[in-house]
């Protein structure tokens, strides 16, 4: 059991450290690219099967007793987040076979992408505040190298903006460390929990949250920290960005999510309508913002964006149903948003680019593309029967049982809005007649393989989720359950001759 | 600019000499300040004496793998170091097992030294990457205004 719960974090390490002792060797790369990715795959779907029943596995690295030394955890919202990475994994390895792999693997993309992936995983299981700090900074620092893979001036542009605010933002998260290190005396996120009811200074404690909430929320990109988003992932390389947006912002949610259960659940009255008014003004901004542009990528950045506004409003109102959507939501985000920017990726391999004035005339050259296109961009916008609807239902209810009619009004609006940018997508073009140029030469069979395959793939999962709802939002329902069940939560990581620190507190 | 005779005479001597040094602080940083990283470190500013003295290419013979290729392995030896906890009852990752040996004085030995080995080759490989590109930068540069005049 000890080797499954380390098995998130050493099998990307390993995938990485092999592919880069094959450096230069860009085929044996993406074998062992492709191979870690499945294993992950693998690894994560038998940690879900172990906790879907809302238990969790705990381990003290080294040893050493928590909270002295680094815990990690694995309870049913890691599970389903570590799962849902290594579904990322496997379609993004498989569609970076297509064109392009050449050169991106010369430039160190499998060892970027699994170094991407270990930070990922490491914020999922870790629970302990300051460990979740270094796995961002992982993160960070595989991120940056994935976005200047190609070397262009934009990217370089963009890169900068995105290592510049992410900087910020973590400097912000280790002024809150250490502030709630001089609170609590303590960094384990059970131990933290366990003690910050009990903290005299509770205003000191609310400003280290605002500071978290400020370093969570530039990585999530919700408003006003939003801006380096669409400025980096619109230069980067398709599998770059798609791997981006079905993962990092996610982390920042997740961050969020777990941090402010666990930690400020006590003080719902304050941080309830802070959050409340971020999610409501992240998801109203993000979709102006799509509405305004006419780039493909530029929009889907957008609508990023926006719908991280609707994943924080179960942590803004903290009630199982509402948070039970938020978890469905993510579910149904990664796989819907990733699905998009491949097929953005796709549009530009058979139309030749990403603005929409240069595109048309799709739907007759390639009408699988149109189809597996409305699947993903639907599903988005919240139309039944898919993941989408059952998504925002969920979201929805969740806020008019709390009484936050607010909150739902935004959510149906920003849903009508999303359906205007995806339409207007699919007018541009797929329906539109084809503008004046010509038209590229129709890539090889293998590589369209490769680069529809996990189209299809993900589309699929959207339709499954989307048509056999039931066990999904069950799950997101025990996830809730297992996230509003502090008690368990200190109780599994501090139990067996764990060491509490009351004496040392002042 | 041509590094001096004395310079290119004297940096295979100073590149052994950083290099016991750097085993001397990786030993002796399990209870005393050094380790992986400070003995990296120092052997990483020899590998960087002889570059300058030999040019980036001396290194690159010098080191047989790419540098990329021996962080990777440091890094890869780093995380095996953890692995033999599992054989233990309900060990946790990187809980790291000891064998004293007697030879004379009792030598603790343990899968904390691989560890601190790993961390070693991953400090050397990552900073040859970044002065070795640094230097080829300069040397493509200087190329480069030469041609332009």
């Amino acid at each position: 059991m000890q080797a499954l719960l380390a098995a998130p974090l050493l099998v990307p390490l390993a995938t990485a450290c092999l592919a880069a002792l094959f450096w230069g060797r860009a085929a044996a790369q993406r074998a062992i690219g492709m191979a870690g990715s499945l294993v992950l795959l693998a690894v994560a779907a038998l940690l879900l099967r172990e906790v879907a029943a809302g238990g969790r596995i705990v381990g003290q690295m080294g040893g050493w007793p928590a909270p002295f030394g680094i815990t990690l955890v694995v309870d049913a919202f890691a599970a389903i987040m570590l799962l849902i990475t290594g579904v990322m994994a496997v379609s993004v390895s498989l569609y970076a076979m297509a064109s392009g792999a050449r050169e991106r693997d010369r430039a160190g993309f499998q060892p970027l992408l699994h170094s991407l992936l270990l930070g990922v995983c490491g914020a999922f299981v870790t629970g302990d505040l300051f460990n979740l700090y270094v796995w961002f900074e992982v993160m960070l620092i595989a991120s940056f190298g994935l976005l200047v893979l190609e070397r262009t001036p934009a990217q370089i542009d963009g890169g900068l903006r995105y290592v510049m605010l992410n900087l910020v933002g973590t400097t912000f998260f280790l002024m809150a460390v250490g502030l709630i290190y001089g609170l609590a005396g303590t960094l384990n996120l059970a131990d933290l929990a366990r003690l910050a009811p009990g903290i005299a200074n509770q205003g000191a404690l609310a400003a280290a949250g605002m500071l978290l909430l400020v370093a969570f929320g530039a990585k999530a990109a919700v408003f006003p920290l939003f801006n380096w988003l669409p400025a980096a992932y619109h230069t980067a390389s398709v599998p770059v960005a798609a791997i981006f947006a079905a993962l990092l912002t996610k982390v920042g949610v997740y961050a969020i999510i777990r941090v402010w259960t666990l930690l400020f659940a006590h003080d719902v009255a304050f941080f309830g309508p802070v959050l409340g008014a971020v999610a409501v003004a992240t998801m109203v901004v993000g979709v102006l913002g799509a509405a305004a542009h006419h780039d493909v990528m530029r929009i889907l950045s957008f609508h990023i964006i926006s719908q991280i506004g609707y994943m924080l409003v179960g942590v803004a109102l903290m009630t199982p149903l509402a948070i039970a959507g938020s978890v469905f939501y993510i579910l149904h985000h990664i796989i819907v948003k990733a699905n998009l920017f491949l097929l953005a990726g796709a549009i530009r391999r058979e139309g030749g680019s990403f603005a929409l004035a240069r595109l048309g005339g799709l739907w007759v050259g390639a009408p699988l593309l149109g189809l597996l296109f409305l699947v993903p961009a639907l599903s988005l916008a919240g139309l039944p029967p898919l993941s989408g609807f059952w998504a925002k239902l969920m979201v929805i209810r969740g806020s008019i049982e709390a009484g936050a009619n607010l909150v739902a009004a935004a959510a149906l609006l920003v849903g009508l809005l999303t359906l205007y940018s995806m339409v207007k997508i699919w007018n541009e073009a797929f329906w539109k007649p084809a503008p004046e140029g010509a038209a590229l030469p129709a890539p090889a069979m293998g590589e369209r393989a490769a680069s529809y395959a996990p189209i299809v793939a993900l589309a699929g999962i959207t339709l499954a989720i989307g048509l056999w709802t039931e066990p999904f939002a069950r799950l997101s329902l025990v996830v809730a359950g297992g996230l509003l069940d502090r008690e368990g939560y200190i109780a599994a990581v501090l139990a067996p001759g764990a060491t509490h620190l009351a004496g040392v507190v002042p | 600019m041509r590094p001096s005779l004395i310079l290119r005479t004297s940096a295979p001597m100073l590149l052994w000499l950083s290099l016991l040094a750097s085993l001397y602080v990786l030993v002796r940083g399990h209870n005393e300040p050094g380790g992986g990283f400070l003995g990296g470190l120092v052997a990483a500013s020899g590998l960087l004496f002889h570059a300058i003295a030999r040019g980036p290419e001396g290194v690159r013979t010098l080191l047989v793998l790419h540098p990329v290729q021996l962080s990777a392995l440091g890094v890869l030896l780093a995380a095996t170091s953890g692995l033999p906890a599992f054989l233990g009852p309900d060990g946790a990752y990187l809980t790291h097992l000891w064998w004293f040996a007697e030879l004379g004085v009792t030598l603790p030995l343990g899968t904390a030294l691989l560890f601190d080995l790993g961390v070693y080759l991953a400090v050397v490989g990552m900073a040859v990457a970044i002065f070795i590109g640094l230097l080829e930068w300069k040397a493509a540069r200087a190329a480069a205004t030469e041609g332009g005049e």
